[in-house]
């Protein structure tokens, strides 16, 4: 069990799902991967695709600020067998 | 005259009777009676079971590209990457307008006639040609779209089409259509899938999604 984190701050809708998937991909069952955006959008976007998708469940959903200030959206993924 | 015969007496508002076999072969007579049309009913079941996983639908997506504008196939490539990494088996059919969006920029294709020439010049020769559905001004709004994007981290339409690929989605160019606006295998992208109206509907039948655009 390891968690990785993938940075996806900057891109817009459906890049952060599409790096998602294939970062979790690689991973084992029971990974956790927390994805860094920056898109306002992906709060609810992550939450419809862990609705869609049987790869991975949304564990949590926190919002933070990076060091330039910006506000930073992180979406906690553990990966399903 | 039924006394003398010594027949019961039920026999006379009945069917004839009939001798009955001894017990033990009448149980065995029974049971293979039971066994058969179990038998048969088991393969009517499994029959309809098949018949019904057959017409169910998976996990899939299939989209019709028929419009050749940037936003509109910029739209279908959001959804169809999107489908993708939600773990959906995504098909996208390129038909008539849409053909555009597949044309690869390097590719030319030779020994067309006057229409097909005509054809190709009045369309747009790969997906960075497209324009606009609404204020494309000769061009220009595609222009300007594209710098919004670009502007607002957005990914073109060239990486989404990478991304769709990367991620496994099946870009299928109708080959009626290639016909009737005369476009050529030679002049479309490399790895491209090509079939007809059942090849859709084979995927689009068992799709959960299933998009026109």
């Amino acid at each position: 069990m390891s968690t990785s984190i993938l940075d996806v701050r900057g891109t817009k809708c459906p890049v952060p799902i599409v790096k998602a998937k294939q970062a979790l991909d690689k991973l084992a069952a029971g990974d956790v991967l927390e994805v860094h955006a920056t898109d306002g959008g992906s709060v609810e976007d992550f939450k419809g695709w862990a609705a869609t998708s049987r790869l991975a469940t949304l564990d949590a959903q926190r919002v933070e600020q990076d060091g330039t200030g910006a506000t930073v959206y992180v979406h906690v993924l553990t990966r399903k067998p | 005259m039924n006394a003398i015969l010594g027949a019961p007496s039920e026999a006379a508002d009945g069917p004839p009777a009939t001798a009955l076999p001894p017990p033990g072969e009448l149980a065995e007579l029974v049971a293979r009676e039971v066994a058969r049309q179990l038998a048969g009913f088991r393969s009517e079941t499994e029959r309809a079971r098949a018949d019904l996983r057959e017409r169910t639908p998976e996990d899939r997506a299939s989209i019709v590209v028929f419009s050749g504008e940037l936003d509109r196939v910029l739209a279908a490539f959001v959804i169809a990457t999107g489908a993708a990494a939600a773990g959906l088996e995504t098909t996208v059919f390129f038909t008539f307008w849409g053909l555009s969006a597949v044309k690869s920029k390097t590719a030319t294709a030779t020994q067309k006639g006057f229409k097909q020439k005509m054809m190709q010049l009045m369309t747009p020769g790969s997906s960075e040609g497209l324009g606009t559905s609404k204020f494309n001004f000769f061009g220009m709004g595609a222009v300007m779209l594209r710098t919004m994007m670009a502007e607002q981290g957005i990914a073109s339409l060239e990486e989404l089409m990478a991304m769709a690929r990367e991620l496994g989605v099946n870009l299928m160019a109708c080959t009626m259509s290639m016909d009737a606006m005369g476009v050529q295998r030679e002049e479309l992208l490399d790895g491209l899938t090509y079939g007809g109206v059942a090849s859709f509907l084979a995927s689009a039948t068992r799709s959960r999604v299933s998009l026109f655009i």
